[in-house]
């Protein structure tokens, strides 16, 4: 097998020679006030082992209580997905044995999910326009997350070679929906995109249910990539592999792009795909094998015998229905019209993770375009160069609007608002105070102006000259002096205008 | 009152004369804890407590007394002392459920049960000893040693329930709380000569119940007396918002069920005798007092009829394969990581090697079998031909008592097939032992509720005979009313309850 990704073959000789399917797995975990089974809070950063309780300890004699808010989330989840909402399901246990599951099994969902059967579209860009894709969902179930170990006393942060290992169980117990896909066929060349695009969907969708926040840099969704390969124009599934913890929109892409090459490959020379699971390495832009197991782990399900099935009410479920947001891809279609932006300008606005922003931006005052150019540019850059998502660059929807604000007022030009936007990302306060403190205003004390008007025209006699013989050709010259001698903080039109005043009858 | 008198009396009495302030709660309790630093040795004596908290217990009923003082309404059981299996949590004693690998864990919570009965005022003297997880017929699964009979201490005092029972049987404490997964609660009370009722599933909370079987684990009073036992259910029972399985509906009225069937009649009441349940295998002094006892609840006007539960014989193998399934996922999280025993962690071993030798060393014979069989059951390709079975078997016993209660009222049995048998007859043969449960099995399957009261002694060896009852789900009053009832008619008949037999014990 290739020993790096130079060797594989490019991801155009893969698909010219093979079919990917595809299959997501995302957990997403809820953002109920309290855990799944009990009270505790499920807040983030809080010292370890700080939120917990006997249930969520899995303390002797402790008993799980299911959170009616996470049920409802997840009917919601359910039914923006177009699935079936059970009318009768239950919880099951998933045993095995790991230090950071309290209770040596999770609470999960096995045989009958919460929601099942339903369907999603996602738009991907091709050369072609945009595409919108409709991938099947398979279920979406509840369970509880596990705690966290941390490895203490090796080099990478791993089990093996750790002195000791530290166990906080703060996040032991905080509701997760998992949401599996039907197996993703679409056009070959399109697969990485289309697995973007759903997880991308996906996201906003879950924002948009006001359910979590789902950051996936915090690991509030979490991505895990099933990919195989079959001969082209054959139908039967080739052996599949899982990519664990894909967490970007990117990596989702390129873990994709990276399976695919590498499955390409050894079944090029002849070798099978060996089913497991494969981790994902951000640096080098690969995947590695798991550990080898003997055999497919036996969780030995059976109906979790503490909690009482969950019967949602048709009139709930109905009542649900009607507090869905407008589903991803037709919200897309909608802004686009309404912001008047061509196909290739709404691609980078979605690529950017800015029409939440954007649209936000337009909400408290700003035009289409001038929210696109912001989020787009000075604040794009900003974020993509300290690592961080666009809403978190230091910036917020109503602060670039009132940048537009003060633009259309004349109390900024382009350049001056360019560094108060700069201002306001480096962490100096509001676009007014970055105003006040850097001094930022354009100058529009007419008398200052008016010296300074007069002080360029007495520099450039020649120049004065020309204008007042009608070569209007001239005046730009006077107005590049007036805006050197103030910095900038000038209104060009209006030195225009005082120069003209001064220089023809 | 001397202390004798204090600790032979019943807790209706005890609270009575609290209330009245005939006597202190402190009194009360002293007299109690006297005994048992009398005859509970755990190597000459009973031994039916793990732990006995004496400062705790004296300052609880300090606090009745103090409240008697300042004039407060005290509950029906204020200042009575009881006797706590050691399966349900206790903030303030350690609990083990009977396992080396819960020795000396000391909970962080009390129970739903245990802040209940603190808040009635009942006195909690201690823990009482137990088959490990509850899981046997005689306590010689403790990992802390045997209890005996106090009718004889060469033998067992029932299980998993031993200690309660004992202890009840010793006048160490006049109440005690058991738990029945198949019988823990009714075996321990027919082979002790006192009374056990498991309330319907769903009526008494298992938050603090060390699970043994979520779905079949039940806790309930332990008594002399039909109507301490009905005390002790109401204070205990009803809804508990910490346990999903509980039931949102008020408990019945036991108490006034138990007034009622003192009263001795019991016409219009529908008996069933269950087909199923007598003859091969059953003992000849059993089945007589099992008899002569059906034949009184006759006599105080009750019809009675043979009922025919034909699923009831498929009852126990289905029983051993949901049982063991729930243990194995239930002992799990004994795994070292958390809190009780840790053997090998000297820095040398990994987590899981140190979960392994912890599980070794901690887990007694009994909960390996049934971990091994459980983990067995719920094996992929396993699954349906055992779990899956199992849980039909559980359906049909279920529809063989709706179909019963739509011709009587109640179901009678024997609650064993034998009487109390000698320590160690049985240990290497833990299919023998599993039959003690023939009778007591099917209720917890079906979730509905069931009692054991004392009905005499086999003339063949002198022991305690149990009359098991057994009533729809949430018709617990049933029982109180036909046990009252024979009670009454029964102790008439000896000149006096059945444990004025019992020996005295040598005090130490
Ligand atoms: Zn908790």
């Amino acid at each position: 097998m290739p020993a790096t990704a130079a060797a594989l073959p490019s991801f155009s000789e893969a698909i010219a020679r093979f079919d990917p399917v595809m299959g997501m797995e995302v957990h997403v975990e809820l953002g109920t006030i309290t855990k799944m089974f009990c009270g505790c809070s499920t807040e983030f950063g809080a010292d370890p082992n700080t939120q917990v309780c006997p249930t969520c300890l899995g303390l002797p004699g402790s008993l799980p209580v299911v959170n009616e808010t996470a049920v409802e989330s997840a009917i919601r989840i359910g039914l923006a997905l177009n699935c079936q909402i059970a009318e009768h399901c239950r919880f099951a246990r998933k045993n095995y044995f790991y230090p950071d599951m309290p209770k040596n099994f999770q609470i999960s969902q096995y045989d009958e999910p919460i929601a099942y059967d339903g369907w999603t579209e996602v738009t991907v860009d091709t050369d072609q326009g945009a595409r919108t894709v409709r991938i099947g969902i398979e279920r979406a179930h509840m369970e509880e997350d596990t705690g966290k170990s941390l490895h203490v006393g090796g080099a990478t942060g791993r089990i093996h070679g750790a002195s000791h290992s530290l166990l906080d169980y703060n996040r032991a117990g905080i509701p997760l929906i998992e949401i599996v896909t039907k197996p993703i066929e679409v056009d070959a060349e399109l697969a990485p995109a289309v697995a973007r695009a759903y997880v991308s969907s996906l996201r906003d969708l879950i924002r948009a249910l006001g359910v979590s926040d789902a950051r996936m840099e915090l690991g509030q969704m979490r991505c895990d990539a099933n990919v195989s390969l079959k001969p082209k124009g054959t139908a039967a599934f080739g052996t599949r592999t899982e990519t664990k913890n894909v967490n970007s929109l990117r990596s989702v892409e390129r873990a994709v792009t990276y399976e695919i090459r590498r499955q390409a490959a050894v079944l090029d020379t002849g070798e099978t795909i060996v089913q497991e699971t494969r981790h994902w390495h951000e640096d080098t832009g690969e995947t590695t094998a798991g550990r080898v197991k003997e055999e497919a782990e036996d969780y030995r399900y059976f109906p979790e015998p503490d909690l009482v099935p969950v019967a949602p009410a048709r009139e709930w479920v109905d009542q649900l229905r009607t507090t869905l947001p407008e589903p991803p891809a037709e919200r897309r279609a909608r802004l686009q019209k309404e912001w008047d932006f061509t196909d290739l300008e709404m691609r980078d606005v979605v690529n950017a993770g800015a029409m939440d922003l954007v649209e936000q931006t337009i909400e408290a005052g700003a035009d289409a375009a001038g929210a696109k150019k912001w989020w787009l540019g000075e604040i794009s850059r900003t974020a993509n160069d300290r690592g961080v998502a666009l809403d978190a660059a230091g910036i917020t929807p109503a602060d670039v609007a009132r940048v537009e604000t003060l633009v259309k007022e004349g109390t900024l030009n382009d350049k001056l608002a360019r560094q108060v936007v700069e201002g306001v990302l480096a962490g100096e306060g509001s676009p007014d105070q970055v105003v006040e403190a850097r001094g930022l205003a354009v100058v529009s004390d007419e008398s200052a102006l008016g010296a300074a008007v007069d002080e360029a025209i007495a520099a450039q006699p020649d120049v004065a000259e020309k204008i007042r013989g009608g070569n209007m050709g001239a005046v730009g010259a006077l107005i590049g002096a007036v805006m050197k001698s103030t910095r900038g903080q000038a209104d060009a039109k209006r030195v225009r205008e005082l120069i003209i005043e001064r220089l023809t009858p | 009152m001397t202390e004798s008198s204090l600790f032979k009396r019943t807790a209706a009495e005890l609270a009575e004369a609290v209330a009245a302030g005939e006597v202190s709660a402190v009194e009360v309790t002293g007299a109690h804890l006297d005994r048992i630093a009398a005859v509970d040795d755990a190597e000459t004596g009973v031994h039916a407590f793990l732990h006995v908290n004496r400062e705790q217990a004296l300052a609880a009923a300090g606090e009745v007394d103090a409240k008697r003082a300042a004039g407060e309404q005290l509950g029906p059981l204020a200042g009575v002392p009881l006797a706590l299996k050691d399966v349900i949590t206790t903030a303030d004693m350690p609990t083990t459920a009977g396992s080396k690998i819960l020795e000396g864990w000391q909970p962080p919570y009390d129970a739903t049960i245990t802040r209940r009965m603190r808040e009635a005022g009942i006195i909690i003297l201690g823990k009482t000893n137990m088959d490990e997880f509850a899981m046997g017929s005689s306590t010689e699964n403790s990992a802390f040693g045997p209890t005996r009979n106090p009718w004889d201490l060469d033998r067992i005092p029932g299980g998993s329930g031993g200690g309660s029972s004992a202890a009840l049987a010793s006048f160490q404490a006049p109440l005690a709380i058991g738990t029945d997964t198949g019988g823990s609660i009714r075996q321990p009370a027919a082979v002790t000569g006192t009374v056990g009722v498991k309330p319907t599933y769903g009526g008494v909370s298992r938050y603090g119940l060390i699970a043994c079987a979520s779905s079949l684990d039940q806790a309930g009073p332990c008594a002399r007396t039909v109507l301490d036992a009905a005390l002790l259910h109401s204070v205990i029972g009803g809804y508990d918002p910490l346990d999903a399985t509980s039931i949102q509906q008020p408990v019945p009225d036991v108490v006034a069920a138990a007034r009622r069937g003192a009263d001795g009649d019991l016409s219009g009441m529908r008996i069933g005798v269950v087909k199923e349940l007598g003859g091969e295998g059953y003992q000849a002094g059993v089945e007589r007092r099992f008899g002569e006892a059906v034949e009184v609840l006759g006599k105080l006007g009750a019809e009675v009829v043979e009922v025919s539960c034909p699923h009831f014989d498929y009852a126990l193998p289905a029983y051993y394969l949901i049982l063991p399934s729930e243990v194995s996922s239930n002992l799990a999280r004994f795994d070292a990581m958390r809190y009780g025993l840790r053997v090998g962690d000297d820095g040398s071993r990994s987590a899981e090697e140190v979960m392994n030798a912890t599980r070794g060393a901690g887990f007694g014979a009994e909960a390996k079998r049934r971990i091994i069989l459980g983990t067995y059951a719920l094996s992929s390709g396993y699954y349906d031909a055992y779990y899956g079975q199992a849980q039909k078997v559980r359906t049909l016993v279920t529809r063989d008592f709706e179909a019963a209660f739509e011709q009587v009222d109640v179901l009678v049995s024997p609650t064993t097939p034998t009487t109390a048998f000698p320590i160690g007859e049985k240990v290497d043969d833990p299919l023998a032992m599993y039959k003690n449960d023939l009778c007591t099995i099917p209720s917890n399957l079906a979730g509905n509720a069931s009692a054991s009261f004392p009905c005499g002694l086999a003339e063949e060896d002198g022991m305690p005979v149990g009359l098991h009852v057994m009533a729809p789900v949430l018709a617990d009053d049933r029982l109180y009313r036909i046990g009252a009832a024979l009670e009454q008619a029964l102790v008439s008949e000896w000149g006096g309850p059945l444990l004025d037999k019992v020996p005295e014990l040598e005090t130490a």
